[in-house]
């Protein structure tokens, strides 16, 4: 069906959990691509799998059946720790609660993903340098994330999440926390990366965000429409 | 930033879990060294009285007679052969394997000299090691620098109706009575102390020795290994050690010591468990950044180094506080313990085990929580995703 040409390619992909004696279809097969430099949105409703979805693209968790290619590679053919390795050199992620480490700087956790890279020290001040510029966060680079609002600890998450030039940048929710002017602006952001070349995967349920993709996959019960 | 960066941000900015955890150590190495440092103290004044005690090794020429006195009355013996000691052979005492456990060691020639015309026991010492050995001789006068002065014993002196200053002439040569001796209740109140040279000459011994008395500091070692350690040398020698003062307040010192042991091992025990419960809450505390950790990329074993680097700078802390803090504990509380005793000193290779123990313990009791930390699934961690 496919031919390995495209950056994610999802094939005849399925996912189950087990709760007590039953067992959920969480994802049923689902088969579609996403293409270099694309800005999908995954929308649906609560438990419908979206998330899900975006744990196995990212590597996270182990789909039941099917495959994953992620520029050619079939990813569950990968050992746990290879997948962290490509999860270091291919993804980004935005966590819907931001995720920041509560004890690190701005700097130290835009800097976090570069710890086990072998870039040299000043590089990696650079680099995050560089980004939080990007987010607009150079001021302050030394505060502790609570001491920062809802919508720059977004920032230092996106920071963080593409400060090692990561082909594809996945984001939950990336705006669910947010009031309403303050997600405009991460969008705004999102859609600036896009623009310079990042491919992004969002998660969103909220509508209003799906005009800022440039591709928008309709997830329900489990099984996806493509739009 | 590197993987120890986030091990000692988190120390550093969650100090209350650090403390806890420090403390832990601290209690357990602090108990250890306590122990430690008064147990030795308490060796150290022990040698130190013993020194003081005089010898505690004697080395006679072996005999084939038995003794035949009791409680100082002498009955008399048959002497079949009476041998001596070569003086020139006296320095390979020195040459045994524990010699860093002998302090003085004082020869003597002994032989009987005809004084108005009386029997008197001529002993022959050389001062400087003697007055080391008898700390506790008081006599009247000085003591001998020349040749030809003598130390009298308390009942000689009586006998012979002498004191410090008279001459005393005996052997063909004439000799001056520096000090009296107070009475000991020993051997020496019925001797005439003389310079051992001196002493060979007027015995006819000259290069004799008939016995030496040896002060023997048995800190960690057994007096038994000395006496067979200076016999293997001296075959002819009949090498004794009066043991009982020695081995009760060195039974003392090991009761003490396996004490110590015990209640530093249950200490130390608790103190593992202190930090073995403490990491294992942090790491479940800690299960969502495990995650994030896991999710940007981190292998397991980057995981694991930043719980385990955490536990070694924690051992370090705990180990270093814990030493320094035993010191202080004990540098207090020996006045107390050891009455005049004095606090022995800081033992570097004790500082150097006491900070290796207490990072070994460290990091076994994180082995486990690090390991589970790293064996989290990202996002079972995470829930989020």
């Amino acid at each position: 069906m496919f031919d390995h040409l495209h950056l994610i390619e999802i094939k005849q992909m399925g996912k189950d959990y087990i709760s007590g004696d039953s067992t959920v279809n969480a994802i049923k097969n689902m088969d579609f691509f996403i293409d270099d430099g694309e800005f999908v949105s995954i929308m649906g409703q609560s438990g419908s799998g979206k998330s899900t979805l975006l744990s196995i693209i990212g590597g996270l968790n182990h789909p039941t059946r099917g495959n994953i290619f992620v520029d050619t590679l079939d990813l569950y053919s990968l050992s746990r720790e290879q997948r962290a390795d490509f999860r270091s050199e291919y993804i980004g992620i935005i966590f819907q609660s931001f995720q920041l480490i509560p004890y690190l700087t701005v700097l130290e956790n835009v800097k976090l993903p570069m710890a086990i890279t072998g870039i040299k020290n000043e590089k990696k001040k650079e680099m995050a340098m560089s980004v939080l510029e990007k987010v607009g966060l150079q001021e302050k680079v030394d505060r502790l994330p609570d001491q920062l609002s809802g919508g720059e600890q977004e920032r230092v998450a996106i920071a963080r999440a593409i400060v090692n030039n990561p082909p594809i940048l996945l984001a939950d929710e990336p705006t669910g926390n947010l009031d309403s002017q303050t997600a405009k602006d991460v969008m705004d952001l999102l859609k600036k990366l896009n623009a310079e070349g990042q491919t992004i995967i969002m998660v969103t349920h909220n509508r209003e965000m799906e005009k800022y993709s440039s591709r928008t996959i309709m997830i329900k019960d489990g099984s996806c429409l493509l739009s | 930033m590197k993987l120890h960066n986030i091990s000692l941000n988190n120390l550093k900015r969650r100090k209350g879990k650090m403390i806890f955890l420090v403390m832990g150590l601290v209690i357990g190495i602090a108990t250890v060294v306590t122990l430690l440092s008064i147990t030795e103290s308490m060796s150290k004044d022990i040698e130190a009285r013993l020194n003081q005690f005089g010898a505690n090794i004697v080395m006679t020429p072996r005999s084939e007679s038995l003794s035949l006195s009791y409680g100082g009355i002498s009955v008399g013996g048959v002497n079949y052969k009476v041998a001596e000691f070569d003086e020139q052979r006296m320095p390979e005492i020195r040459k045994i394997k524990n010699s860093k456990n002998l302090g003085v060691i004082a020869p003597k020639v002994l032989g009987p000299v005809k004084i108005k015309g009386k029997d008197v026991l001529l002993m022959g010492v050389d001062f400087e090691q003697e007055m080391a050995l008898k700390t506790w001789w008081q006599f009247d006068g000085s003591i001998p620098k020349q040749t030809d002065e003598v130390l009298l014993g308390s009942e000689v002196a009586e006998s012979l109706s002498l004191s410090p200053g008279d001459n005393l002439p005996f052997s063909g040569r004439r000799f001056f009575v520096a000090a009296v001796l107070r009475p000991t209740g020993a051997s020496e109140d019925n001797a005439i102390i003389a310079d051992l040279h001196e002493s060979q000459k007027v015995l006819g011994k000259e290069g004799k020795i008939s016995m030496v008395e040896i002060a023997a500091f048995c800190q960690g070692c057994p007096i038994n290994e000395l006496t067979l350690q200076i016999a293997e040398r001296f075959p002819e020698a009949k090498v004794t050690a009066l043991k009982q003062a020695v081995m009760s307040k060195m039974q003392s010192i090991e009761m003490f010591k396996s004490f110590s042991l015990g209640l530093s091992v249950v200490v130390i025990f608790i103190g593992s468990l202190m930090v073995f419960v403490t990491m294992m809450g942090s790491v479940n505390e800690r299960t969502r950044e495990i995650g994030i950790f896991r999710a940007i990329g981190f292998r397991r074993g980057h995981v694991m180094y930043i719980i385990l680097f955490e536990a070694m700078i924690v051992g370090m802390i705990g180990g270093l506080m814990g030493f320094f803090g035993g010191n202080g504990i004990a540098w207090a509380t020996l006045p107390f313990v050891l009455k005049g005793g004095a606090f022995a000193g800081i033992n570097t290779s004790l500082g150097i085990i006491s900070i290796l123990l207490s990072i070994t313990l460290s990091l076994a009791a994180s082995l486990y929580p690090a390991h589970k930390a790293s064996s989290l699934d990202p996002s079972d961690a995470l829930r989020v995703l």
